[in-house]
């Protein structure tokens, strides 16, 4: 790096600014201000002059035990939650076997493959949530006659309660297998030549080597892939909007962090929009996302760095 | 390798390709099935629904519908003008600023590059309640502009971050040679712009398709319907004519077209990106 012109030393060059400031500017202004304000706003409340008064922590405790907000918020978080647990669950494993069968150098139209597979990734999440309400229509009967096949009776699958968060889970996964399975290639194909051929003249079996010497060195990817889908997740807003609208139907069995905001904020049938709750639900949802955050660059990773001293 | 061997492995990479073909179809079949039934007529679509279109079954009116009924073209422009602006904000602040962390040293450098990289993990959508009353105050309600300044600033932390880091494997000698030359700090920016293409490349793509399928902030900042982009169009529309299935099979088609445009001639730099230059 250039040092600073001796004579110039506590002045700062101008270019420096210059370069710097579209960029400090325009990402302060627009994301880290509203993002601090939002924050400050959840611990306010409108008051009777039109203004608003600071009332501390008083609007997440609303949200957590008055009985106007706990249900929805509780229940929107546990329907989180195990989105989140079927996308870990589906998702990423299906990405790592998809991409292990396309790191092997036997597999050929690894390109076309590869390519074909993310396809749905890149699509809107509007497009592929009505792509899939067709699909899945009782009137078309295309998810009806594949499901006769193989032997599963068919179901209004997002109109039940029961099923309705299931399918939608699995929608998003089919959209976004491509991500994981990407990140996991690039990683596969990075391990060195030499360290699976070692392992196979030490007799190690297909398996084996999967297990025990991949599967190590991509761990990084793993915790990588793992963060994307959480704050990803807790953060999905448009495909329950777009199948079962703001209302995250059959009866908010549907309802995420992100509905819920969204409706507290702006309102809904007789709810009048409350911003100062919209924000604590925000804040809410920060603390998640944060907190997972740092138990990827606190947890994992530093993990990792350790054994990888100890190695 | 016994016979066995031979036989259990070849069966192994036969499955493997099979594996990877079915979940090829999987993949793409509702995305086929929507597109070619787009073009037929209202009983070949529940009748035939696999069925190609032929000169029996072909029917537009489903685009003619939504060409009466809907604004697409309008809807493609606007979509147009917002990720063309924001990638074009990102694009000059991004490689402006990645170039003063990456080339000088100043009182700060590693904590501003912290700062920026602070809003690669969180949501700008966390912060809405804020910066709709923001773009409120500054007169920017339902414009465009606005969206283009709130992508610009969700997308500049990652593109710093990237632009910087590759800068910074750029060699001195070439710097400093046009310094001796006498060219001047603005020169030297504008110098390293062609060398950072591969990366540029990638920030481009990465931010693009986010950027083009955002349903959130059209829907809050910017919902009128002249403002409206592809997907907030799509989204309206769908709604609206939700029983009308030649309508919308043929707005599905005609919203996915763009990003599939996109993504077919965008494929290479996109993999690559996600995969990080591993894949050679």
């Amino acid at each position: 790096m250039n040092e600073m012109p001796a004579g110039s030393r506590g002045k700062f060059p101008i270019h420096i600014i210059v370069f710097l400031a579209p960029a400090v500017i325009i990402y302060t202004l627009f994301m880290i201000w509203p993002l601090l304000d939002s924050l400050r706003l959840s611990l306010y409340a409108p008051s009777p002059d039109g203004g608003v008064t600071f009332v501390g922590f008083q609007n997440y405790a609303t949200l957590f035990n008055d009985p106007n907000y706990s249900e929805r918020f509780w229940g929107a978080l546990r329907n989180n939650v195990v989105f989140f647990i079927i996308h870990m669950a589906v998702q990423n494993p299906v990405g790592l076997l998809l991409a292990s069968f396309l790191a092997s150098r036997v597999t050929r139209f690894r390109t076309v493959f590869r390519t074909l597979i993310f396809t749905p990734t890149v699509l809107s999440v509007v497009l592929v949530g009505f792509i899939w309400r067709l699909i899945l229509s009782p009137l078309w009967g295309i998810s009806e006659g594949i499901l006769a096949v193989i032997g599963i009776e068919n179901q209004p699958w997002l109109g039940l309660p029961e099923t309705a968060l299931p399918t939608l889970s699995l929608v998003s996964v089919w959209q976004y297998v491509g991500i994981p399975m990407m990140l996991f290639l690039a990683a596969l194909i990075a391990i060195p030549d030499e360290i699976i051929e070692a392992a196979q003249v030490d007799g190690a079996t297909g398996w084996n080597v999967f297990w025990q010497i991949k599967l190590p060195l991509i761990l990084p990817t793993v915790g990588i892939v793992g963060v994307l889908t959480f704050v990803g997740n807790f953060n999905a807003f448009d495909l329950i909007y777009t199948t079962q609208t703001a209302l995250a139907g059959p009866n908010f069995a549907t309802d995420l962090l992100a509905t819920l905001f969204y409706r507290t904020f702006f309102g809904f049938q007789l709810q009048l929009g409350n911003p100062t709750m919209g924000a604590t639900v925000a804040g809410v949802m920060f603390a998640i996302i944060l907190a997972g955050v740092l138990v990827y660059l606190f947890g994992w990773q530093r993990r990792l760095l350790r054994n990888e001293v100890q190695l | 390798m016994t016979d066995f061997a031979v036989l259990s492995r070849r069966v192994q990479i036969v499955t493997m390709h099979l594996v990877l073909l079915a979940y090829t179809v999987f993949a793409l079949f509702p995305v086929i099935l929507v597109v070619i039934n787009s073009m037929k007529a209202r009983n070949a679509i529940f009748r035939t629904p696999y069925a190609l279109p032929n000169p029996d079954n072909f029917d537009l009116v489903g685009y003619e519908t939504v060409f009466e009924r809907a604004g697409f073209p309008s809807y493609f422009l606007n979509s147009l003008i917002v990720t063309a602006g924001a990638l074009a904000l990102i694009f000059i602040a991004g490689t402006m600023a990645a170039h003063a962390l990456a080339e000088y040293k100043f009182p700060g450098n590693t904590a501003l590059g912290l700062y920026m990289a602070l809003g690669i993990m969180v949501p700008i959508r966390l912060g809405t309640v804020s910066l709709l009353q923001l773009i409120v105050n500054l007169k920017l309600a339902d414009t465009l502009t606005a969206l283009i300044l709130i992508y610009a600033a969700s997308g500049l932390p990652l593109a710093v971050f990237v632009l910087s880091q590759f800068m910074r494997q750029i060699p001195r000698d070439l710097k400093d040679a046009a310094r001796v030359d006498g060219a001047s700090e603005y020169r030297i920016y504008a110098l390293i712009l062609p060398l950072i293409r591969p990366a540029l490349g990638t920030v481009m793509v990465f931010n693009m398709i986010p950027i083009w399928n955002d349903l959130w902030f059209p829907l809050i900042v910017a919902p009128s319907e002249q403002n409206k982009t592809v997907t907030l169009g799509a989204q309206t529309f769908l709604g609206q004519f939700v029983n009308d299935w030649n309508a919308v099979l043929a707005s599905l088609t005609l919203a996915a077209l763009p990003v599939i445009i996109l993504y077919i001639i965008f494929s290479r730099q996109l993999i690559r990106g996600l995969t990080a230059g591993a894949v050679k």
